[in-house]
């Protein structure tokens, strides 16, 4: 049996429950994705976007699916040790897919500014909801955002009005938690108003031993002049798999700057999308990669520059140890109409062991003649010369590679416009360098 | 303090030193000299232990230890130094971070607590003025975008740093202007202690005429063939090294 039918037999089977337990717009769109994953099934090797990924594989084993959105019991405060304290935040939970409404922060958020559970937005804030709810992700062409599409009953829901600051970051922390080995099918929507400004943290983490599959959409709109830094911190465990896709619709004027950060995981396949249709906008891609032992991480981005005067930066660093698999395939298409845009990509490795492995694969589809574009891509090896002079110093060789290393990662970190997780980044890093993150807090299935 | 017996080394399976002896006591300051691609640097990098050399057979004793069994930072823990005659670029590394690893590096091994911050930014203060180091260069990556000058005047700035007893010095003169060389030249006597000996390669004599070497000797293709005093060097210095080629054949 191919692994997309357990799937459709489970949605055929249980759409009535799934329904029961989700509202408003995610129940709309569930008989398009599914109509989609049908015909689509399971992206092969063949399909080029998936092709560094093994997505059949990834959705072969038994996992439970909790559509009766039973509670797991959970103390977030207590399961999960926060590493990422102090940050001054506006703090929230996501249990799975569930947003955790029984520990929310105690400030206040500006007025009008909505952040809650994607479940309730869909029936509370009908409206808001169904203007945006899948008009960004991908549902008829991509399979996973499909499948997300069928299963996804809840998740976050963050909406900024007009011209409204949030100047206290907001941060998400999402945690798997079972008893068994669990399927999580999370949603996210981000509409920024005109004019709005705010500052997205999302860290994922896993608190049980059990296997986790996780697939996530987050869909972001930013309006004219809308202002978003939107960061994502993966510190999962070796049996964790996330397969997310991100989807970013900017209007003329908006800066979207987007942070993928893997610090430790299983298999990671992160898809970003971009699409500037306003004039003038400006993304920033920004991707970190630090994996060692079997992990294998993916980042996948199309940036689509449909308007004038856009500008688009992408920088992503791997550091691969050991024996991990990385790749960067990182795709700019620049319109008919396009005009004077500027585009830099750069994707640069270091493979620090000759069995850890990199594919990258950047791609520049220009169709308008006024345009400045570049991409590179490296990958290299630890510069020996460099280890043996420090050596020379008295530096032993292991310290010597891990300062190596994080001078490698450096550039992104300094990149990062949020300053205490920038502090709080590199002591991270260098804890994971130091083999002192092997394990992710909370849990104790990589050790 | 450094015993060299019968020393042969090769990089890539090509031999450079063929038979290197070689005794440097507490105190004393060598000069070594030869043409290009004589095996100075060669001969440098085996001491300090580079695995990109091979030594094939010879022995080498420091301070009573077995040298070539050592790992490089243990050789440089027991207090050997060699001041590079490229200095590496190690972006990304702050000089900073760089010198602390180094220093509680040594420290370790030496079985003594690390420094505080306080006074590691003390130390680093105090060494930068013995070779007059911009401290804008201290704040930088390590030698990243240094003029050629600037690193040669760096590498004598961790040499002070890290207080070895043996320093060997490759062609820190060059790439150095005059005013600099009396610096770091000056810097470097500063450093001198009874115990603290050097081995200084250079091709001449203005760094020599700061240093005083006690023993000058002639490296000749992987062999050193000629050995004196001071005086040895002015002679090359004048005549250059054709007539101790004449000498020898
Ligand atoms: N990687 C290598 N492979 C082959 N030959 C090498 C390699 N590195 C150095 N050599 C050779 O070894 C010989 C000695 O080089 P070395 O650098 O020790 O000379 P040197 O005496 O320091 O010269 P200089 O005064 O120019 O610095 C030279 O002929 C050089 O070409
Ligand atoms: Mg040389």
């Amino acid at each position: 049996m191919k692994s997309e039918q357990q799937y459709i037999d489970i949605f055929t089977d249980c759409r009535g429950m799934i329904d029961q337990h989700s509202g408003g717009a995610l129940n709309t769109l569930r008989d398009e994705a599914f109509a989609s994953f049908a015909r689509l099934g399971f992206p092969t090797g063949k399909v080029e976007r998936y092709k560094y990924t093994d997505v059949p594989a990834a959705f072969e084993p038994d996992y439970g699916l909790n559509f009766k959105r039973l509670e797991f019991p959970v103390n977030p405060y207590e399961a999960f040790r926060c590493d990422v304290p102090n940050l001054s935040t506006s703090l929230y939970f996501v249990v799975n897919d569930s947003f955790y409404d029984k520990a929310l922060p105690a400030v206040t958020l500006p007025e009008g500014v909505i952040v809650c559970s994607l479940k309730e937005a869909a029936t509370k804030h009908a409206d808001k909801v169904t203007d945006y709810y899948g008009k960004a992700a991908n549902v008829s062409g991509d399979a996973l955002t499909a499948l997300n599409t069928m299963f996804a009953q809840d998740g976050l829901f963050v909406y900024v009005p007009r011209k409204v600051v949030v100047e206290r970051p907001i941060q998400v922390v999402n945690i798997s938690r079972s008893d068994v080995d669990l399927m999580v099918n999370r949603r996210v929507l981000v509409v920024m108003e005109e004019g709005a400004q705010a500052r997205l943290l999302f860290c994922d983490h896993t608190v049980d031993e059990h296997r986790f599959l996780t697939t996530q959409v987050v869909e972001v709109f930013a309006k004219e002049n809308a202002h978003l830094e939107l960061y994502e911190l993966e510190e999962t465990h070796v049996k964790n798999t996330r397969f997310s896709n991100v989807y970013i619709h900017q209007e003329r004027d908006s800066v979207v700057s987007h942070y993928g950060i893997t610090l430790h995981n299983g298999t990671t396949r992160n898809l970003t999308d971009v699409v500037m249709k306003g004039e003038n906008a400006t993304t920033n891609l920004y991707g970190l990669v630090i994996a060692d032992k079997q992990q294998k991480v993916d980042n996948n981005t199309l940036i689509d520059h449909a308007a004038e005067y856009s500008m688009s930066n992408q920088l992503y660093k791997y550091v691969l140890d050991e024996k991990s698999q990385g790749a960067f395939a990182g795709r700019i298409l620049v319109r008919q109409g396009a005009q004077h845009t500027v585009s830099n990509e750069r994707n640069a490795n270091l493979c620090a062991t000759k069995e850890a492995r990199m594919f990258t694969q950047p791609m520049l589809e220009i169709y308008a003649d006024d345009v400045k574009c570049s991409h590179g891509a490296t990958v290299g090896q630890m510069d020996e010369q460099a280890l043996f002079y420090m050596r020379q110093r008295g530096i032993s060789l292991d310290e010597a590679r891990m300062l190596l290393k994080f001078a490698f990662a450096g550039e992104v970190v300094e990149a990062i416009g949020l300053e205490a997780l920038r502090d709080r980044l590199r002591h991270l890093i260098e804890k994971r360098f130091r083999g002192e993150l092997g394990r992710c807090s909370g849990c104790a299935v990589c050790g | 303090m450094l015993e060299i017996r019968d020393l042969y080394a090769s990089i890539n399976g090509k031999e450079i030193l063929k038979g290197i002896n070689l005794t440097v006591n507490p105190g004393e300051i060598h000069a070594l000299m030869g043409q290009n691609g004589a095996g100075k640097s060669t001969l440098s990098n085996v001491l300090v232990g580079n695995p990109a050399y091979e030594v094939t057979s010879g022995t080498v004793m420091f301070n009573g230890k077995n040298l070539l069994e050592m790992s490089p930072e243990d050789r440089a823990h027991e207090g050997l130094f060699l001041s590079f005659q490229h200095p590496v670029e190690i972006p990304g590394v702050s000089m900073v971070n760089f010198m602390r690893a180094a220093i509680n590096a040594k420290r370790k091994y030496h079985q003594q607590e690390p420094m505080s911050a306080a006074d590691f930014l003390k130390m680093m203060r105090e060494k930068r003025k013995v070779v007059e180091l911009d401290s804008k260069l201290a704040n930088r990556s390590v030698n990243e975008g240094f003029s050629g000058g600037e690193k040669k005047r760096n590498e004598i700035f961790q040499m002070a740093m890290l207080e070895p007893t043996l320093s060997i010095l490759d062609e820190t003169d060059s790439g150095l202007d005059v005013d600099a060389l009396r610096i770091v030249a000056e810097g470097f006597n500063k450093l001198r202690t009874p115990e603290t000996s050097a081995l200084v390669i250079t091709h001449y004599q203005r760094l020599l005429d700061y240093l005083k070497p006690d023993v000058v000797h002639v490296l000749m293709n992987g062999r050193i063939v000629k050995t004196g005093g001071p005086e040895l060097a002015m002679e090359i210095e004048n005549k250059g090294f054709d007539w101790i080629k004449e000498e020898i054949d």
